[in-house]
């Protein structure tokens, strides 16, 4: 084989390099939006819902942290038609995706929530607040914020996962880099180039972020 | 066709999930070690390995898993090594697995407090055998639940090995659907034995963490 | 100890009767009686695990109580009924020995949530609110400030004015200089006093005897989950009936 190493052959693809990288970032995108509210949802029912609940919520979450993510998306997109619900590789994608972000954020939420100060709910209470304004208006803007760093940690690891995306060809980087690499014959640039990529995606994304999440996300 | 019952599919499950199991030892040992290894070149020097340390930890962090096998797979050929898959995975899962560790157990140590260093090096101890008496012990500890933590992840780890050819449980799966044409049942399946291997194990860390939190208190 | 019910010349505001509450077989308040008229200003003092904390924290319902009863302005307070309970704190203030302010918002968006959430305000008239009431405990240019920036004192006169935007009819202090260094104790006490001095219905736990002395009208002695002794300082300071009350006060004296 030829150990000459030309990254031009695959970077002269870089429309379908582009291509790649916003999907991979609207998977990451939908995944956030979707699993940050199944997450507080999740971490809410872990500690303060309603029995009949939080045993199902426990057992999605210890079955898919459990789980590796490929089976996961496997699952969804092979063995989910056998029951009639027949999904396409982009939302398989993202429900995958989803379902993994809204299992691990729900334990780092509940964490966060579960270190809110007792004074903090019986302020909000004396201040006839009601349960729910005292859960979505005192309890979990603080706790988010608390725990903001490793929920971003998690969605860079998604983000990361979705990699595996492209093994049911979800058009996202890695599956571009498969086809560059088929294409062009230099299979190991194309993946160095994908890597390299995602190794950027992951640093900005974190860094955005975190700088996004205080403005955005939680007030201030 | 051959019919497969659910028992079938089981039992073939079973045999696959054994090189999971071999090849999640494999890269928890070996990341261990090279793990370790990298984490006290850094403490003994500092300074530029510090930078290499970080280097190594944020590109293994923050690059996906995948790509690192399929780098691993086409750069060993690349080099002219015609070698097996059991190379390939063994070799990316091992660095991936270094680099989670020596990141895990680096933050272990700096949870040892400063006094500590001070204190032993005041008694004239070498860098060695301040490790090995005084800050080790300490570290280790608190290192133990959250390392067998990290065993769930390199176990899930493995099933990215079935990307590039290593049959284990995940590409048994894959195999054993394509022929069935149960893929629900057979993914189902999977999903149960990736979870009653690694359930038991979350667990435990999940004990051990608690002990240890008590303990410290 | 049924000194209470005599006191009381005009309807009360906060009427407790047999009131008797207990953690497991630990029982904490062994059947307090006790009626607050408007604007008075009871000082509630005693051993701490005398239960006069938990006795303030009854009459908001933070905690519940097994036997007795327990009337706001007339309505008895139901534990069991979450919008009762929220009617029910719409007329009583609460503030707490740590404080409590919400870190994640401005000084004035803490003073604005609750009248905004729960009395439906507009957004310019609770501000406006917030500020003159910030004005009022000296605090008008802090409007903007996260709380983590104030001090403690200037903290506790912010859940002072907190509390206050609900508009309450009787104010509970649990305590609320304990926290503080000793030198910031002052500026909380001044505001209290003035709250005191336009008429506002205070019950307060605290450890200020000084200022028990010197603000209240009455002050209640609790010893062992009961109203031991009660009366107007001048008698509970200077003419102590009961041996645990001149003990009280002579461990305080030391």
């Amino acid at each position: 084989m030829n150990a000459q190493l030309d990254f031009l052959a695959v970077l002269s693809d870089w429309p379908m390099l582009l291509v790649g990288v916003g999907w991979t970032l609207a998977l990451t995108a939908m995944a956030m939006a979707i699993g940050l509210v199944v997450a507080v949802a999740c971490g809410w029912v872990r500690n303060e819902g309603p029995a009949w609940l939080a045993a199902p919520v426990a057992a999605y979450v210890e079955v898919i942290r459990n789980t590796p993510f490929i089976v996961q998306l496997f699952f969804v997109f092979f063995g989910l038609p056998s029951l009639g619900i027949r999904l396409s590789p982009t939302f398989a994608s993202v429900l995958a995706m989803t379902l993994n972000l809204g299992a691990y954020g729900a334990e780092i939420v509940r964490a966060g929530l579960l270190s809110t100060p007792k004074g903090q709910i019986e302020a909000a209470q004396s201040l006839a607040l009601t349960r729910f304004q005292v859960f979505t208006r005192v309890v979990l803007p603080p706790a988010l914020k608390r725990v903001w760093p490793a929920l971003v940690s998690q969605i860079v690891i998604v983000m990361l996962g979705s990699a595996v995306c492209g093994q049911i060809a979800t058009e996202e980087l890695s599956y571009a880099a498969n086809v560059i690499a088929a294409e062009s014959f230099r299979t190991f640039e194309a993946y160095i180039v994908a890597t390299v990529i995602y190794l950027l995606l992951a640093i900005s994304l974190r860094r955005a972020l975190n700088w996004a999440g205080p403005r955005f996300i939680f007030g201030r | 066709m051959v019919q497969f019952s659910n028992w079938d599919i089981l039992r073939n499950l079973i045999f696959a999930a054994e090189w999971t199991i071999v090849l999640s030892l494999i890269a928890f040992v070996g990341g261990g070690l090279v793990g370790g290894c990298l984490l006290v070149a850094r403490l003994w020097r500092g300074g530029w390995v510090n930078h290499v340390f970080n280097g190594y930890v944020q590109l293994f962090q923050g690059t996906p898993l995948l790509m690192q096998l399929f780098l691993s797979y086409f750069g060993l050929r690349l080099l002219g090594v015609e070698v097996s898959v059991w190379v390939s995975a063994s070799l990316a899962l091992t660095l991936y697995t270094s680099a989670f560790l020596a990141e895990i157990w680096r933050g272990c140590v700096a949870a040892i407090p400063k006094g500590q260093w001070e204190a032993s090096t005041s008694l004239a101890l070498s860098f060695g055998e301040q490790l090995r008496h005084v800050i080790l012990p300490q570290a280790l500890r608190i290192a133990i639940p959250p390392t067998v933590g990290f065993l769930v992840q390199v176990i899930k780890g493995t099933a990215l090995a079935s990307v590039i050819g290593f049959v284990e449980l995940t590409r048994a799966g894959n195999m054993i659907a394509n022929v069935t044409y149960k893929p629900f049942t057979v993914f189902a399946f999977v999903g149960l034995m990736y979870f009653v291997i690694c359930y038991p194990i979350s667990l435990y860390a999940r004990y051990l963490e608690r002990k240890t939190h008590v303990a410290r208190r | 100890m049924s000194l209470a019910a005599e006191t009381a010349p005009v309807a009360p505001i906060v009427e407790i009767a047999g009131l008797r509450k207990s953690y497991g077989t630990n029982e904490v308040l062994k059947g307090i009686d006790l009626k607050v008229a408007p604007g008075e200003v009871v000082a509630i003092i005693g051993k701490s695990g005398s239960g006069k904390s938990t006795l303030l924290r009854c009459i908001n319902g933070l905690e519940e109580f097994q036997d007795g009863s327990l009337t706001v302005d007339g309505k008895p307070l139901l534990t069991d009924s979450p919008g009762a309970m929220r009617e029910l704190r719409q007329r009583v203030g609460m503030i707490f020995q740590s404080f409590n302010l919400f870190p994640h918002l401005t000084v004035g968006r803490n003073v604005m949530l609750a009248p905004t959430l729960v009395k439906k305000r507009g957004k310019a008239e609770a501000e406006a609110q917030a500020k003159a009431l910030l004005e009022r405990v000296g605090l008008a240019d802090k409007f903007d400030a996260m709380p983590d920036q104030l001090s403690g004192g200037q903290q506790q006169r912010v859940a002072i004015a907190r509390a206050l935007a609900m508009e309450p009819a009787v104010l509970l202090c649990d305590e609320i200089t304990s926290a503080l260094d000793p030198e910031l104790v002052g500026e909380v006490l001044r505001v209290v006093e003035r709250l005191a001095t336009e008429g506002m219905t205070l019950l307060m736990v605290t450890h200020e005897m000084a200022f028990a002395r010197k603000v209240s009208s009455r002050v209640v002695f609790m010893h062992l989950g009961r109203v031991h002794e009660i009366g107007p300082p001048s008698e509970i300071f200077g003419n102590p009936q009961t041996p645990e009350l001149k003990q009280f006060l002579s461990s305080i004296h030391e």
